[in-house]
């Protein structure tokens, strides 16, 4: 934490840890940590991600107390949860559908960071650390579907490890390590229960180290202006942010338990509640909808690119569309942050937004005409904003003229952009 | 040594030799640690033990087909019609879209002619896992759909197969696995 301490021990036992243990110290600098006054409620979404991965752990550790990790009695303890255990279906529909918040919140926090230029300099790392934590939770996510041993579960597990396959040489000695034997089987049901425990403690782990990092670069903000004046520019974070993260969870907390006491199987799919079957695959294997964008990009490779097999191909754009992430801070060249002063950035990102969106839908639909045509078309949009489109706007794009500071911008604010002439003004 | 190289910095001393060795030991360490670590996570010996299976042939009827487990994988075996055998046999490799055999028993690189994938023409055994992404392609049952030639349809992706299992429309990228088999009797097959 880089700014000054401002905590004051109080009592004659907090003199006396604060000499030998500094942990009020560093909670309370925590909670007073300077932080930018305008930020907007796309901002509350890191705390409400904090609520989701608390939830989904403590709802995790109940069910593990009563699901049994063993192929022919996996399907069957998941039910005894549901029937038999005190409110163990609220504890499994909660873990099911967190699952589904965790990301819906996730996905909204990236896309502001992308729009805010978040991941810029010196904030690299943040972003970096938090395409690390995405990663481990799509990881988790797809070990945790696994665990009912359900078709879908069974299936989506077989064609994921299958995509270790596609690599030549290395990719079926690979796929025989993940799984455990020849197809997926109880071994690999018992490693998927053990690392789906455990991968959530290493998201937690670099949770801290992501908020870290933002408390040492600061927080960005919706101007993408630094702070310049720790006076004028912030207001600490308890009580301020702490009150509008927290009314933010609130809402976030109703669309939660809508899903969870009205349409708790909504974005669940029927084939899971029938048990696993190794000799029969169900017509439409489909993952969770928050894979559906990746899942498209994947078949949108229908052609072999030289030696590279349409296989090969998809496996490679799919892992391809994560990737490029890491290294967006050095593809983004514009000076300007946030979008907000970058007119043209700010329609293709728009676009960007429609495109995931699409790929989303499609990644539902079966893969054939149409289909993957449009597939093709948003894959290549998808890649073309991050390789293309960014580092080219940064050259060519004219930016709007950026306020002073964010006081500046806070007190002009009565119409958005009403900065700008102000700004020019003072000049 | 060092009398005569006037171009070597000050001679290493007994603490960077050191420095080295300790480096050098714990990197052994690591990865004497990590093998075991990992290869854990290989197929256990009692994986490894069902890696053989019998399975007796004499009910299976002329257009017939079945289903086995075999590690944990679905193996198909049809009794094939003469219809079905000369369809297969006339097929020219050209119209192949992998025309290498995948056939286990086989070793070294053999093309994909029906007579490279069976042992008896009557009996064809392949192991009923997709090539594309490990689905198990339909048509071994009574009444499900066989696909555009005959044999097995994935409906997955849309992957259609003869009934020599090769891989003839659709996105799998290779002909379905013949898995090491001997015929122990007449009609009985030892697959593994």
């Amino acid at each position: 934490m880089n700014h000054p301490s401002t905590y004051k021990p109080g009592t004659a036992f907090e003199r006396w840890l604060d000499r030998r243990l500094p942990i009020i110290r560093f909670g309370a600098d925590f909670m007073d940590f300077p932080t930018p006054k305008n930020l907007n409620y796309w901002w509350t979404f890191g705390a409400i991600l904090a609520v989701c991965l608390v939830i989904q752990i403590i709802t995790g550790i109940v069910l593990a107390m009563h699901y049994t990790p063993e192929k022919n009695l996996a399907f069957n303890s998941v039910e005894h949860i549901m029937r038999d255990v005190n409110y163990g279906w609220l504890m499994r529909y909660v873990h099911a559908n967190g699952a589904s918040m965790f990301f819906l919140a996730v996905y909204i926090h990236m896309f502001r960071g992308l729009y805010y230029g978040s991941y810029k300099e010196p904030r690299e790392m943040v972003w970096i650390l938090g395409v690390v934590i995405f990663l481990l939770m799509m990881a988790t996510a797809f070990m945790g579907y696994v665990l009912p041993w359900g078709q879908m579960s069974f299936w989506g597990a077989t064609v994921i490890t299958n995509f270790f396959t596609a690599f030549p040489v290395v990719g079926d000695p690979i796929k025989t390590l993940l799984l455990g034997g020849p197809a997926v089987d109880n071994a690999t049901l018992n490693r998927f229960f053990s690392l789906h425990y455990l991968l959530p403690f290493a998201i937690f782990g670099v949770v801290a180290i992501h908020i870290w990092a933002f408390h040492t670069s600061g927080n960005n903000n919706p101007t993408g202006v630094e702070v310049k004046d720790v006076k004028k520019d912030t207001v600490p974070f308890h009580p301020y942010y702490t009150v509008k993260d927290g009314f933010a969870i609130a809402v976030f907390l109703l669309l939660f338990a809508a899903f969870v006491f009205f349409n708790p199987n909504g974005l669940g799919h029927p084939d899971n509640y029938k048990p696993a079957d190794p000799l029969v695959t169900p017509p439409h294997i489909v993952p969770e909808w928050y894979f559906l964008p990746f899942y498209a990009i994947l078949r949108a490779i229908t052609f072999n690119i030289g030696p590279i097999t349409s296989k090969l191909g998809g496996v490679i754009a799919m892992f391809s569309s994560i990737i490029v992430l890491f290294i967006l801070p050095w593809l983004d060249t514009s000076k300007v942050r946030s979008m907000r002063y970058r007119p043209v950035a700010k329609l293709w990102f728009v676009l960007f937004v429609i495109a995931c969106v699409w790929l989303g839908y499609l990644g539902g639909q079966p893969a054939e005409g149409v289909f993957v045509i449009q597939a093709q078309i948003a894959t290549a949009y998808y890649f073309a904003f991050f390789l293309v489109i960014l580092p080219l706007l940064g050259v060519f794009e004219k930016t709007n003229p950026l306020p002073k500071s964010i006081a500046d911008s806070v007190l002009n604010n009565d119409k958005r952009g009403a900065a700008t002439p102000i700004a020019q003004a003072a000049e | 040594m060092s009398a005569t190289d006037s171009t070597h910095e000050a001679e290493p001393t007994r603490r960077d030799f050191i420095h080295i060795m300790a480096g050098a030991a714990t990197v052994v360490g690591v990865a004497g640690v990590a093998v075991p670590l990992i290869d854990q996570m290989n197929p256990d010996a009692s994986v490894l033990a069902l890696s053989t299976k019998e399975v007796d042939l004499s009910s299976l009827e002329v257009g017939q087909a079945i289903k086995v487990m075999w590690q944990g994988k679905p193996v198909f075996i049809r009794r094939r019609t003469a219809e079905e055998i000369r369809t297969v046999e006339a097929t020219p490799i050209s119209d192949l879209k992998d025309p290498v055999a995948r056939n286990d028993n086989l070793s070294g690189k053999f093309d994909a002619e029906d007579k490279n994938r069976v042992i008896k023409p009557e009996y064809i055994v392949v192991v009923g896992v997709c090539t594309h992404l490990g689905c198990v392609p339909l048509g071994t049952s009574q009444g499900e759909v066989r696909g555009d030639f005959g044999g097995w349809f994935c409906p997955c992706h849309g992957s259609h197969y003869d009934n020599s299992g090769r891989i003839r429309k659709g996105p799998a990228p290779q002909n379905l696995e013949v898995p090491k088999y001997i015929f122990a009797t007449d009609t009985t097959i030892r697959i593994g």
